[in-house]
């Protein structure tokens, strides 16, 4: 049986924790990543043909860690957000102009949508070049301890693992949360998420589209024109739980019937591009971020609607501040692993996650009821918040990632 | 703050050899010097800040630029009074080659033991800066951090510290001002209204005026290049650097090569 000792351990090589050893990595520490799933099975169309939309922030940290230049030319820009209420002819829409100090200058996207396959293969290909990390892929954690100086792994493989930090980022479900004894609150939506890619006849100009129906939120994100220069755009579509298994089992043509059912034909006719995947939607909360000697970020912390498409830069908010507290605690040869450390990560990140948490609830359920006094109360509210620019301003910076006390990487500087 | 107060209630253990039972009671004690929530909080606290200081003295001394995790790899450092190793840990995962030293055999085994479980090699040895001398031992920078104001004779002690230094090395001293303010703050504050140390830790008429750190250290052979205040933000519960030599401070020396 090998030992090694490494500062960090990080379970599950996810986008978020693939970043973090990105972000750990390239400031020198010794880490280890650790996956059941190889790289290649994880870049694949077939194991995640999902989107991501990327928020100003979370891009400001991928150009800082060198990821934004992989991504760039699969990256389509977001310029408008547009959001609807159902049938109802108002609008509320997000010019990012609004938030511009000079109108001369040209305006920063709100974000990005990349497919995920994209943005993993560009993680992947950042580690590799990176002699300080070890990605054990794949393999998988058995058990884990504690001492007072380390955390101590055991891997399937037989290898046993000593570290300072163990950084569990195995997403929702993760099985190492539960192994160290933290809890989960978890709230079940009845909802599942149809998630696919389509083309349309006319191009979406840049502009990400939300529509509140009775059912949940209908999003339509624009993505890069494919290899053939058909316009694409990537889909989110949460339906009740009992409907979403009969849109999932349609033929491509009726389930594009269903679609322009939903969202009109403002893009042409639409027509669904590979696979369909269902996500059953739960907000879940870890009842702590730590436990001795280890920290969850990215979903096994916090599960949340997708709604307005920030569970992912969530995630990457969490990877950058724990990668700028570790690496400052480690500039100083620090304890990496210590509990003041932990508790400080835990500090900073609680307050953006429960706000973010509780807003996308929020959003959800005032957009899912169709109680007229509802409706037109919320019909009122769009039309309010839509023509007050200050506050559009704070729901924009929130959505952009760009509200708080945000670590260095969101705010575009080096670790 | 005060590495050394568990001096006083120390039995040496009996033999060199150490069995299962020792393990475990130095295994509970090594967990209260580095649990960061008890009873050594204060130097926990107190911890970043006399790094920073001590890494970036040295980096300046070498004229080295300090990029990268490990900048004082190849520098042989001696701390005198090491306690458990809250100072030799991070130094040495900064790169440094660390000698620990502690008249409390107890504290060196505690030492041992962290050390070991945070895969570090550091050589602690339960021995004084007196017996290192005869041995003819020497190193890059010697510290001395909260360390004068426990000895019995500072003026020896310090001129010891001065001695281990090579010609062209460092002395880094911290120690406690005698002041009104000292008495106030480490003595009626962190020992009887805060508690964060035990009462009795400190001595206040053992306390060091600069002048007299400074006297000491030139006894030593040693020239005063530096003298720095530390001081507590009560409201951020953060210590920095600051010019007020009032209660806590530090003096950097060199040796002329």
């Amino acid at each position: 049986m090998t030992q090694q000792r490494y500062d960090v351990v990080i379970a599950g090589a996810g986008m978020v924790g693939a970043t973090l050893a990105v972000a750990l990595g390239s400031a020198g520490l010794r880490v280890a990543i650790v996956d059941r799933m190889t790289a290649e099975a994880m870049a694949d169309q077939s194991f995640d043909g999902r989107t991501s939309a990327i928020a100003f922030g979370s891009q400001r940290a991928m150009v800082q860690l060198g990821l934004w230049p992989l991504v760039a030319d699969d990256a389509c820009p977001i310029k408008t957000i547009r959001v609807s209420d159902g049938p109802s002819p108002l609008f509320l829409q997000f010019d990012p102009r609004d938030l511009q100090r000079d109108p001369r200058q040209p305006a920063e996207p709100f974000g990005y949508i990349v497919e995920n396959r994209f943005l993993r293969r560009a993680m992947h290909q950042r580690l590799l070049a990176m002699p300080n990390v070890a990605r054990l892929l794949p393999d998988s954690i058995v058990e884990t301890q504690s001492d007072s100086g380390s955390a101590i792994v055991h891997l399937t493989s037989g290898q046993t693992l000593h570290a300072s930090l163990l950084v569990v980022a195995e997403g929702r479900q993760s099985s190492l949360r539960e192994k160290l004894g933290i809890g989960l609150h978890r709230f079940d939506y009845r909802q599942t998420a149809i998630v696919c890619s389509v083309r349309h006849e006319l191009p979406h100009g840049n502009a990400a589209q939300e529509r509140f129906l009775p059912a949940g939120p209908f999003a339509m994100l624009p993505m890069t024109d494919d290899a053939e220069g058909h316009h694409r755009s990537s889909i989110v579509w949460t339906e009740q739980q009992a409907v979403a298994p009969l849109m999932l089992k349609l033929d491509d043509e009726a389930f594009g019937v269903e679609i322009n059912r939903r969202f009109g034909d403002y893009l042409g006719k639409v027509t669904p591009v590979g696979g369909r995947w269902a996500f059953p939607l739960a907000l879940q909360l870890a009842e702590n971020y730590t436990a001795p000697r280890a920290v969850l970020v990215g979903d096994a912390a916090h599960g949340i609607h997708p709604i307005a498409g920030q569970g992912l830069n969530l995630g990457l908010r969490d990877a950058a501040a724990l990668a700028e507290i570790l690496v400052d605690a480690a500039r100083l040869g620090l304890d990496i692993g210590a509990a003041d450390i932990l508790s400080s990560y835990a500090r900073w990140r609680r307050f953006d996650i429960l706000t973010m948490a509780t807003v996308t609830d929020g959003l959800n359920r005032l957009f899912a009821s169709d109680a007229p006094p509802i409706r037109l109360l919320r019909d009122a509210g769009l039309g309010l918040v839509n023509r007050t620019t200050p506050l559009k301003r704070v729901f924009m910076r929130h959505a952009m990632g760009a509200l708080g006390d945000l670590p260095r990487l969101i705010r575009g500087q080096a670790l | 703050m005060a590495e050394h107060q568990t001096e006083q209630s120390t039995p040496a253990p009996a033999g060199g050899t150490v069995d299962a039972a020792e393990i475990a009671r130095f295994s509970a004690m090594a967990e209260t010097w580095w649990d960061p929530t008890g009873q050594f909080k204060p130097l926990h606290v107190f911890n970043p800040v006399r790094i920073r200081f001590i890494r970036d003295t040295i980096l300046q001394h070498l004229a080295r630029d300090g990029g990268g995790l490990r900048p004082l790899e190849g520098v042989r450092l001696l701390d005198v009074g090491c306690g458990g190793g809250l100072l030799c840990e991070p130094l040495t995962r900064l790169g440094a080659q660390v000698v620990g030293i502690d008249a409390a055999e107890r504290n060196i085994e505690v030492a041992r033991l962290h050390a070991t479980q945070s895969g570090l090699e550091i050589d602690y040895r339960a021995t004084t800066a007196e017996a290192l001398i005869e041995q003819g031992e020497s190193f890059d920078v010697v510290l001395s951090m909260e360390v004068v104001e426990h000895v019995a004779d500072p003026d020896l002690f310090l001129k010891s510290v001065g001695q281990l230094a090579k010609p062209g090395g460092l002395v880094i001293a911290a120690t406690l001002n005698r002041t009104t303010k000292a008495f106030a703050l480490a003595i009626v504050g962190a020992e009887y209204v805060l508690r964060w140390l035990p009462r009795g830790t400190h001595d206040w008429k053992k306390f060091l005026r600069p002048s007299e750190l400074a006297r000491g250290l030139r006894g030593g052979g040693l020239q005063i290049v530096q003298t720095t205040g530390v001081s507590f933000d009560p409201i951020r519960q953060r210590w920095s650097l600051s010019d007020d030599l009032g209660v806590n401070y530090m003096m950097v020396a060199v040796k002329p090569a």
